[in-house]
């Protein structure tokens, strides 16, 4: 892809031609101006009264009534007759903190899994063997299920009393009792990572397959030649050239797993341990009618990935949009 | 071949055997449940019986009235999505491609960012937008929501597409005289095509899956999506959950899935990575 490059600058816009330049610049205004007003319309606009909403105490049935709040859905605090303070808002709600634990907990191990086994997939797709293509076709598979059959399966597979994951670790003698993996407390986030993992681990190995791919084969020739160990090899050379791509990858999977709703949705339905700030959010929105609270969370979810964006492009000088190769 | 390359293509096998085994067994087991009705079920058996395929799963849900209308539903609604989505992407992309102009980069991130951002975070706001234009507990509802992710992720996908064609056959439609216009439809088109399939075809699947809006913004059982119909598809009483008939559903609507996928593998992957991976 990289000998594409010189195309865009060869065709930098110095040449003379300034009544074409112009004449193009215009068009581009003109292709662009339809998906431009889609998107705020789509996007921006509802961005925008979402982060208003979450400032006034409007409600679900009543969309037009409400009133400005001010902070009083993120944070207030009243003091009380004994003159102990009462805090109230997101920002002093267990529940809210609570799903931020579950959501960043989750994020970490999941993408940090995910990376681990994606590396090893594509490492093992990239060396030549038989039947090759078939690990390649049955790693799609995951990847072609919708999320919510996914849950559905697992949590069949995960069932207590019939499923066929008890049944194995009984029958191996792991476990002693069936365990009640979606339900229970302190296995209910393990399920969820799991079947998270295996869904999303394809995505992951073929990005950095893609990556792995545009490492020149001559590289590893020389290095044999050399006589240097493959494991070396694998630490000097691979991976620091395949850092940009395992980078990207990671953002797009990160904000996928801090963004987590059906999943978790489906296989552990009103479990405290897995509830993620879209899940309260939601709940608050739609199911409680605390139509400004849930927004007030939302817009905290979206200020934290913003920031959070912002930081990793900053520090790891990611280049997302291509433009800086060109 | 010595005893140690011996020893180390055989773990390597037998680690591709487990990828194979984990990656499928799922699906597999899926379809095995589909085939089992009343107490067979609960039963757990890791090979078919063939002589013993129960359709009964299959015949309760496609003779149910609101599962084949869940279908029709997502197909309408995705198949609207990814027609507009493209529509409207093809010329923005030939601009975001093609045309130097200053903020380009910014645009680029800016699209990326849309595509990339928490869904719940618009929620709100497109639930009023939504009840204000009348649409909500229509397909038009789910439609219009989709765009935020679609129309995003096409520009994307097809921007880098476009890029990568060689300019040569642009600049001598330009040196004939060609407008923009008749670059796009008459120049592009022709080559761009299977890119529009590949796009066309992740948007069709990122629509058809969509959980988060078709859950919200639909309350009654005839305006469901196939998702949403998988999830909240319930037995006679709460604690009995029609496994039987879940794992059908979920065979019937993710077999296209699969086939689409396995046939457009290559495809499917270089757009999955034109996404990512650029450099």
């Amino acid at each position: 892809m990289t000998t594409t490059a010189t195309g865009a600058a060869a065709y930098a816009p110095d040449r003379g031609e300034t009544g074409l330049q112009e004449q193009r610049a215009r068009a581009a205004f003109w292709f662009l101006a339809p998906m431009l007003l889609m998107l705020f319309f789509v996007a921006a606009w509802p961005l925008l009264r979402s982060i208003w909403f979450s400032f006034t105490d409007t409600t679900l049935n009543n969309l037009y009534g409400g009133e400005w709040a001010g902070f009083q859905n993120y944070l207030t605090w009243r003091e009380l007759p004994s003159g102990r303070i009462r805090w109230g808002g997101t920002l002093a709600d267990p529940a809210w903190w609570n799903a931020v634990y579950n959501t960043v907990r989750f994020a970490v191990i999941s993408v940090g899994l995910e990376t681990l086994f994606g590396l090893l997939i594509a490492l093992m797709l990239n060396a030549e063997f038989k039947g090759r293509g078939i690990v390649r076709a049955a790693i799609l598979i995951p990847w072609a299920i919708p999320t919510i059959v996914s849950a559905r399966m697992w949590g069949w597979m995960l069932n207590d009393q019939f499923g066929i994951i008890n049944h194995m670790l009984l029958s191996v003698g792991l476990i002693d009792s069936p365990i009640a993996w979606t339900a229970r407390a302190d296995t209910a986030m393990i399920a969820v990572i799991v079947v998270d993992v295996w869904k999303t681990t394809p995505f992951m190995a073929l990005l950095i397959l893609a990556g792995l791919q545009m490492i020149p084969r001559d590289m590893y020739e020389s290095a044999r030649i050399d006589g240097i160990h493959p494991v070396r090899v694998f630490f000097r050379v691979t991976l620091p050239l395949l850092k940009p791509a395992i980078m990207v990858a990671v953002i797009f999977r990160l904000l996928d797993a801090l963004r987590i709703f059906d999943l978790i949705y489906v296989l552990t339905p009103n479990s405290s341990a897995t509830k993620t700030m879209s899940i309260v959010a939601r709940e608050n929105m739609i199911d409680f009618n605390r139509f400004a609270y849930g927004s007030a969370q939302s817009t905290l979810l979206f200020a934290i990935i913003f920031l959070f964006v912002t930081l990793y492009i900053w520090l790891g000088r990611v280049d997302l949009t291509g433009e800086g190769r060109r | 071949m010595t005893a140690r390359a011996i020893f180390w293509n055989t773990m390597f096998y037998i680690a591709v055997a487990i990828v194979v085994v984990v990656a499928v067994f799922p699906f597999y087991y899926a379809v095995l449940t589909s085939f089992k009705t009343g107490t067979a079920i609960f039963r757990v058996t890791y090979l078919p019986d063939f002589g013993n395929l129960n359709w009964g799963n299959y015949q309760s849900v496609l003779s149910g009235r609101n599962f084949p209308r869940s279908v029709a539903n997502s197909v309408f609604i995705a198949t609207v999505t990814v027609i507009a989505a493209l529509l409207l992407a093809v010329t923005a992309s030939y601009a975001l491609s093609r045309v130097r102009f200053r903020g380009r980069g910014l645009l680029l991130m800016t699209i990326l960012a849309v595509s990339m951002f928490p869904q719940i975070a618009v929620l709100a706001g497109l639930f009023e937008l939504i009840n204000f234009l009348g649409l909500y507990n229509t397909p038009w509802a789910l439609i219009l929501s989709y765009t935020i992710f679609t129309l995003p992720f096409t520009v994307w996908v097809l921007t880098t597409f476009m890029r990568d064609l060689p300019v040569e056959i642009e600049e001598a439609a330009i040196v004939d005289g060609a407008s923009p216009w008749v670059i796009i439809t008459k120049v592009f088109m022709p080559l761009l095509w299977p890119a529009l399939v590949t796009t066309g075809l992740l948007a069709f699947i990122g629509a058809w899956n969509e959980f988060l809006f078709a859950l919200t913004f639909t309350i009654t059982e005839t305006q469901r999506t196939v998702p949403v119909a998988i999830a909240l598809l319930s037995g006679a009483s709460q604690q009995e959950i029609p496994w039987g008939p879940i794992m059908a559903a979920s065979v019937i609507v993710t077999v296209p899935l699969i086939v689409l996928v396995l046939v457009f593998q290559r495809k499917i992957v270089a757009g999955l990575t034109a996404g990512g991976v650029k450099g």
